[in-house]
């Protein structure tokens, strides 16, 4: 008896995995409702550092190891995952959910290992000066919805005052975060939003649409996840919503998304902070050192989606990140502390990412102490069913920094002021 | 052998009506107690307290609550996570706009204002019985994330909707925030859960819990017996509250530190909680302990085991994980159908007579 409870509490305890120098945990979600999302972003995350291992023999000579914890997009899964890798040495975090986010900031802070949170997570933390540990270049939340609406100016002439814009928004911190920027972009160009919640996991919009079919938005936006993406470009297609006038945000343009609704969803169109497909030389690469070999992550069936170019994207960074703190520290064993270093001091230019081979691909950025947030610009990627492929209609359309910087620094400052936190960088 | 009456003579009513008659039984309770206040709080690490001891707690009170109401009073609800949130949301405002003031105040008075809200959900029973009550109380559920989620005054106006605990100390030791430590995190959780289960446990065995156990089983005669219905279902319907109001406080504050109420308080936490209830044993404080522990450290040591040591993908591990946990629900109500307490209560009448069985 005794021996038995021994051997479940080592269990209960032993969720540390075998250690490597460069540890990156991937709190990923592989089941439930959002699994769609999650499963293409952990296998472009890990395939990106398999391949550095495999090609390369890691970062700067050492092994990346990225544990996998399943977190099922629920927070107190995600918590646990978060104590269960946090003391075999993780580096950062990416948690791919804004709700886990919320939870991981006030942690990562006090056991200082950097968060890295590309397009989601707390817009504010963009302000290094207070969010010291968080870094969410080089687009988010706020930065997105000011695109879609400079889009939308574009194609009306530069006024959109009289227009009606609907927001169908996942009914969580993810899916509010924009309407604050929306809203103060509506007083600023005269249009009037409504705004639409959708509750989790969102398999059920009859009465959203409806809503939108009464009352004939000009535009509709959609802050969706998981299968809510799918089930609302169904009902669009239903209710024979002009496709054209429906814009997602970068979470809700996978393929996962549109693929369900067939001919329907054709002319839907959704942001994007990189580019997509398989015209990239970086994937010559890939299939010689990790598809061939059978060491591609999950099953394989994900390559070249727009979710799994994106969890690339990530560990891209993470890795250039890893790079620029062994090059500053000047050594190859790095710590979470000297990471941060890196991260604050990486800058990725276009030359750097035709050298990693993916040129064109993700807009140049630099960071520093005061921003963690990149030049946000995005591009407007519109699906085309028949070809069943994304073409991108724009270039990277910058912000509206002057609506943003304001709203970035005052929530920002309530998060320090709640926290008592000094602002750095003076 | 160990486990006997015999021999362990009480000369007064007191001994003889207290909680745990047996001498055996006593020094195994001393025991636990012991280990609980005197050893964890110095072998405790963040993954233990933050994955598996806080929740395990936090739950256990909550379900104490809804055995209260469901297991000793006999009614069905299903507006647990509801309750939960009441007492979360009313603890971030306390603690946001009393800063100054101890946090147990603030957990204790969060614990008060769920009660109330309770008794107000509570007022259907007096007319309604059974399924049609987990109805009205399934409106409470929804009603309340649904306000939550509404009215920006409950989470002041933050960006997201998100409520985050700040920083709040109890006896110059932080509790809540990042800073906490993994001990004081779960000494607070576990006095909570003492205080609160000593109550209980005596509550039950008092005129209140007896009335509460008189309308269950039957109403109609517990009234002609002279049981007031009004005061017996609200004061459940108040104590059970208060407890999930308890426990929703620190689920917030002390566990997760930010939480968002659709996803933390929905429907599938009231089940979570009814389960718990259901699977540890109805009327039982033990099976409250029981089944929480069941249904939270079963899933957190499969994954360690499929995962942690088989090295099992971890998707696969998720989906057999909740395949094995359904089966030994099934299992153990098929075996079982009153619950881990009953199963608890067999073993002690075995060693009773063991070693010589009938």
């Amino acid at each position: 008896m005794r021996k038995t409870l021994t051997a479940l509490a080592l269990a209960l305890a032993a969720a540390t995995p075998a250690m490597a120098e460069l540890v990156v945990p991937n709190l990923s979600y592989r089941t439930g409702p959002y699994a769609p999302g999650g499963i293409p972003y952990a296998d472009g995350f890990n395939d990106y550092f398999t391949l550095l291992n495999e090609r390369d023999g890691g970062i700067g000579g050492e092994k990346v190891a990225t544990p996998e914890c399943e977190t099922a997009y629920n927070t107190e899964k995600g918590v646990e995952c978060y104590e269960a890798t946090k003391g075999s040495g993780a580096l950062v975090y990416n948690p791919l959910s804004t709700g886990i986010t919320y939870q991981l900031i006030p942690k990562v802070s006090a056991d200082k290992i950097p968060l890295y949170t590309p397009g989601y997570g707390r817009t504010s933390a963009a302000n290094g000066k207070v969010f010291e540990w968080v870094f969410n270049y080089p687009a988010n939340y706020w930065d997105g919805a000011s695109v879609a609406i400079k889009y939308l100016l574009d194609q009306n002439g530069g006024d959109l005052s009289g227009k009606k814009i609907a927001l169908v928004y996942h009914n969580s911190a993810y899916g509010k975060e924009p309407i604050r920027t929306l809203t103060e972009l509506s007083k600023k160009h005269g249009y009037t939003l409504v705004e639409i919640p959708v509750d989790h996991p969102g398999q059920e919009q009859k009465s959203q649409w409806l809503q939108i079919r009464r009352d004939k938005p000009d535009y509709v936006l959609m802050w969706g996840w998981g299968v809510m993406n799918a089930v609302a470009i169904q009902e669009a297609a239903n209710i024979k919503y002009p496709m054209e006038n429906f814009i997602g945000i970068w979470w809700s343009g996978s393929e996962n998304d549109v693929l369900p609704a067939g001919d329907g969803a054709n002319g839907y169109k959704s942001l994007a902070m990189h580019g997509t497909g398989m015209d990239y030389p970086v994937y010559a690469d890939l299939k010689q050192y990790v598809y061939d070999t059978g060491k591609a992550s999950g099953a394989g069936d994900q390559v070249g989606s727009v979710l799994y170019s994106r969890g690339m994207y990530a560990a891209l960074v993470i890795s250039e990140a890893i790079r620029k703190a062994q090059e500053l520290a000047g050594a190859s064993g790095i710590n979470a502390a000297q990471l941060r270093d890196g991260f604050e001091a990486l800058e990725i230019t276009e030359e750097r990412m035709a050298e990693l081979g993916l040129p064109n691909f993700g807009q140049p950025f630099k960071a520093s102490c005061e921003d963690h947030g990149g030049p946000g610009a995005a591009l407007i990627q519109q699906w085309d069913a028949t070809a069943k492929k994304w073409s991108l209609i724009t270039g990277f359309i910058a912000p509206d920094d002057e609506v943003l910087v304001p709203l970035v620094m005052e929530d920002s400052a309530a998060f320090a002021a709640e926290n008592s936190i000094a602002e750095r960088c003076n | 052998m160990f486990y006997r009456e015999a021999g362990d003579f009480k000369t007064t009513y007191r001994d003889d009506s207290q909680t745990f008659p047996i001498r055996f039984d006593r020094w195994r309770y001393y025991a636990v107690v012991a280990v609980a206040f005197g050893v964890v709080p110095f072998l405790i690490n963040d993954y233990w307290a933050n994955a598996v001891l806080v929740p395990f707690l936090i739950y256990a009170i909550a379900a104490i609550g809804l055995n209260i109401l469901t297991g000793y009073c006999g009614q069905v609800s299903l507006g647990t996570g509801g309750f939960m949130a009441v007492g979360a949301y009313a603890c971030y405002k306390l603690m946001t706009a009393f800063p100054e003031v101890s946090i147990l105040i603030h957990v204790l008075l969060a614990g008060g204002i769920t009660a109330g809200v309770g008794v107000l959900f509570g007022l259907p029973s007096l007319r309604i019985k059974g399924f049609y009550l987990a109805v009205a109380t399934l409106a409470a559920q929804f009603f309340l994330v649904w306000l939550f989620n509404k009215v920006p005054w409950f989470y002041n106006y933050s960006a997201s909707g998100q409520i985050s605990a700040p920083e709040r100390t109890f006896l110059g030791h932080a509790v809540t925030g990042a800073n906490t430590t993994a001990s004081s995190k779960y000494l607070f959780c576990l006095v909570i859960l003492f205080a609160l289960a000593w109550l209980a446990r005596n509550l039950t065995r008092g005129t209140v819990g007896r009335k509460w156990m008189a309308i269950r089983d039957m109403d109609i005669a517990a009234e002609i017996i002279g049981v007031n219905p009004l005061t017996t279902k609200l004061t459940a319907f108040a104590v059970s509250s208060f407890y999930i109001g308890v426990a929703g406080a620190l689920f917030f504050s002390v566990y997760l530190g930010a939480v968002e109420v659709g996803e933390a308080f929905g429907i599938q936490k009231s089940f979570l909680i009814l389960f718990m209830v259901i699977i540890g044993g109805l009327g039982s404080i033990f099976g409250s302990f029981a089944g929480a522990a069941f249904l939270v450290l079963l899933p957190v040591l499969l994954k360690n085991i499929l995962v942690g040591q088989f090295g099992w993908a971890t998707d696969l591990a998720a989906h057999i994980e909740l395949m094995i946990v359904g089966a030994l629900i099934v299992i153990f109500l098929i075996a079982e159908p009153h619950g881990l307490a009953q199963l608890w209560r067999l073993a002690k009448e075995k060693l009773r007579l063991w070693p010589f069985p009938h």
